[in-house]
């Protein structure tokens, strides 16, 4: 490799999956694995067979149903509002009738399409990866490029496993030193976000990067990446490191044996070479980032813990000062009021952001020994079939139970409003997902993005509360 | 995808930054199996108060602006979700335009797919096209793709930039999948490749 020009981790990924280059640029790019679900396909297989087209690769192609399904028992008995049923019911046709292998609803390792990918050892680092859904990022903590598309590509996925894409500019966020205790990889992430806005990745691809992210273990990266989306960017990654790869060798269809060592060899290779050009770099230094909490309606407007409720009043200009209003005024907050002070009606930790074992295990070391407030509803739902056997196998769910919180079936539950798990009008919200835009967890619904463990707090406090005053009690 | 050439018809301003896939079309409104019937479903918390009936005060619910085909906005619209619906329920109600400042990445693509056409251009233009849309009914905008302006009412024309490829589809109506199989060879050999150098892919 001598002589080349240095690359970064995006770059050599990107250079590895070019099957053609249109004379204007445009690359037609390999797909190495496309994980699909019931919402943004049925249109697409439509598609394929209004066109007599054939699903290409089904080896590398896996469906799964996640989110508009009843995260409680009544998936055991069938799924009751009809729409779902029906969007269900298409995607095990559509994999019948293409090939398509597809996780069905009541197999242990069903989940979020984004939990399972990574945990069943299908995501693995030098891929690309898409998916109809935005927060594909999340593979990207695995060092994959993976980015979230919408029908019409999915539909283009699957009869040719390949995808037209303009190459993406580099960006790199870099975040070092230690992080502060209460503090994790959901509070650096809404850190970065608070920092570059929502827009601040647009057209770029985030490598997350420095001693805080290296220290990370697999679920935090994937928190992080996660979230890139809400950056703006379409996708984030970290360099695969010991820590990836010791990851992958406890998953179930992670290669083994021979096959494992040519792909390692390779893995090594991928890392950002040094004096590798980013378009843009952001420093962040971990010891400063205190737990985040977002009050408004859109994820940058996040602050710690400790701040008060921003004056619209004090914003530069006049279009921020609409948009300011308009949020306080949805959100129902009075400028100067503490944060910590705000009453919530619900707490949902789950989420392709936070519901892996770690996010758990850091809910329920908060809820050990405590209770729930009396108001609160609290709802802990795993990300996946496995992940909720893990749980259990570790007395997890009892330790929640007994604290209050219901333990729920894997799905994406209340991060989206569109299965039964929603959020009424009015009703306050400390939730470990992702979006907190107006009516996202249901119309009318507030919602406050937070760590798992802060949800917890918050959960037992009854109020937004800051994790650092709950020391962890020893087992009761 | 219907072929987009030239487009004059009645706008409507929606002065909103960061105007996300959630508020263009809300979750609970993507359970439908087929591309069409979102229409009704657009920007639905902000055109339907909670006991479902119309909000006056929302403009699609204004005339002439009932009868938009485009619609013009500040940064980052499309942002969220990478729901084509979005897109869908633009359609279905009627709207082939978005002017903008800027988008957010998967909603411009997802645009272009569906024959809508992002249309970015300063914010500074966007206020002026604005006023012009307030003016309703007599004063209808031109968006010409084939000559990249966009026409005022005045007859004034503020030129716009656009990739080439995505230009050409849209303007023939040409869907991407035929396109891409003109490459099957190519698909072919790296695929062989591929499955020599990384025999590990596809699980185990
Ligand atoms: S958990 Fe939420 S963000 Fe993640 S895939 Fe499901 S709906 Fe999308």
């Amino acid at each position: 490799m001598s002589g080349q020009k240095p690359r970064t981790l995006f770059d050599k990924i990107w250079d590895a999956h070019v099957v053609d280059t249109l004379p204007d640029g445009t690359a037609l790019l390999y797909i190495d694995l496309h994980l699909t679900h019931e919402v943004t396909t049925p249109q697409a297989f439509d598609g394929l067979r209004q066109a007599g087209r054939k699903l290409r690769r089904p080896d590398l192609t896996l469906g799964v149903i996640d989110h508009n399904i009843a995260t409680d028992a009544s998936r055991y008995t069938g799924i009751v509002d009809p729409e779902s049923r029906l969007q269900v019911e298409t995607l095990e046709k559509n994999a019948a009738e293409f090939g398509m292998p597809l996780i069905p609803l009541l197999d242990d390792r069903q989940g979020i399409v984004h939990v399972i990918g990574p945990e069943l050892g299908r995501s693995l680092p030098g891929m690309t990866i898409v998916c109809g859904d935005s927060h594909t990022s999340t593979h990207g903590a695995m060092g994959a490029l993976a980015f979230g598309i919408g029908t019409s590509e999915v539909e283009h996925v699957l009869a040719t496993q390949t995808l037209l894409q303009k190459p993406a500019k580099n960006m790199k966020v870099e975040v070092n030193g230690n992080l502060a205790v209460g503090c994790t990889a959901k509070d650096i992430v809404l850190a970065i976000i608070g920092r570059i806005g929502t827009a601040g990745g647009t057209g770029h691809v985030i490598e997350y990067a420095g001693d805080a992210i290296r220290a990370l273990d697999m679920a935090g990266r994937m928190t992080v990446c996660n979230m890139s989306i809400e950056g703006g960017a379409r996708a984030g990654m970290v360099a695969p490191d010991e820590t990836t790869f010791e990851y992958i060798r406890r998953t179930p269809n992670g290669p083994k044996g021979e096959a494992l060592e040519r792909a390692l060899a390779w893995w090594r290779t991928l890392p950002t070479d040094p004096g590798a050009h980013f378009d843009k770099v952001v420093t962040l230094n971990a010891h400063e980032i205190v737990p985040q909490v977002t009050w408004g309606t859109s994820p940058e407007d996040v602050l710690p813990i400790t701040g008060v409720v921003p004056n619209p009043e004090e914003a530069a200009d006049e279009a921020r000062r609409a948009q300011l209003r308009r949020m306080v005024e949805y959100m129902g907050l009075t400028p100067g009021q503490r944060l910590q002070d705000l009453k919530i009606d619900v707490a949902f930790i789950g989420s392709c952001t936070n519901s892996r074992i770690e996010d758990i295990r850091a809910a329920a070391a908060i809820a050990r020994g405590r209770k729930v407030a009396d108001g609160v509803r609290a709802l802990v739902v795993p990300g996946s079939g496995l992940v909720k056997k893990q749980a259990e196998a570790e007395g997890l769910d009892r330790i929640l139970t007994e604290a209050g919180f219901e333990w729920r079936e894997a799905g994406c539950s209340m991060c989206l409003g569109m299965n039964p798990d929603k959020l009424t009008p009015g009703q306050r919200c400390a939730s470990t997902s992702n979006r907190n835009f107006e009516g996202r967890q249901g119309p009318g619904g507030r919602t406050h993005l937070l760590s798992p463990a802060m949800a917890a707090a918050a959960a037992i406090a009854g109020h937004l509360a800051d994790v650092r005053d709950f020391q962890p009690k020893g087992s009761v | 995808m219907e072929a987009f050439t030239t487009l004059t018809g009645i706008a409507a301003p929606l002065p909103k930054a960061n105007v996300d896939t959630d508020q263009i079309i809300p979750a609970r409104f993507l359970k439908s199996i087929s591309r069409t019937g979102f229409g009704k479903h657009l920007f639905a918390n902000f055109r339907y108060k909670e006991d479902g009936s119309e909000n006056p005060d929302f403009v699609l619910n204004q005339e002439p602006y009932r009868k938009a085909e485009i619609l013009i906005a500040f940064e980052n619209f499309g942002c969220g979700s990478s729901r084509e619906h979005a897109p869908w329920a633009l359609l279905d109600f009627g709207i082939r335009c978005v002017i903008a400042p800027d988008f957010a990445d998967i909603f411009h693509n997802n645009s272009f797919k569906n024959g809508v056409l992002p249309v970015k251009l300063p914010r500074e233009v966007c206020e002026q096209l604005m006023e012009d849309a307030r003016l309703g009914g007599n004063a209808r905008l031109t968006v010409d793709l084939e000559r990249q302006v966009v026409v005022r009412p005045s007859g004034e024309e503020i030129p716009f930039q656009i990739d080439p490829l995505r230009r050409h589809l849209l303007l023939n109506g040409l869907d991407d999948i035929g396109q891409t199989l003109q490459h099957a060879p190519a698909i072919d050999s790296y695929e062989a490749r591929q499955k020599a150098a990384q025999p590990w892919l596809g699980g185990a």
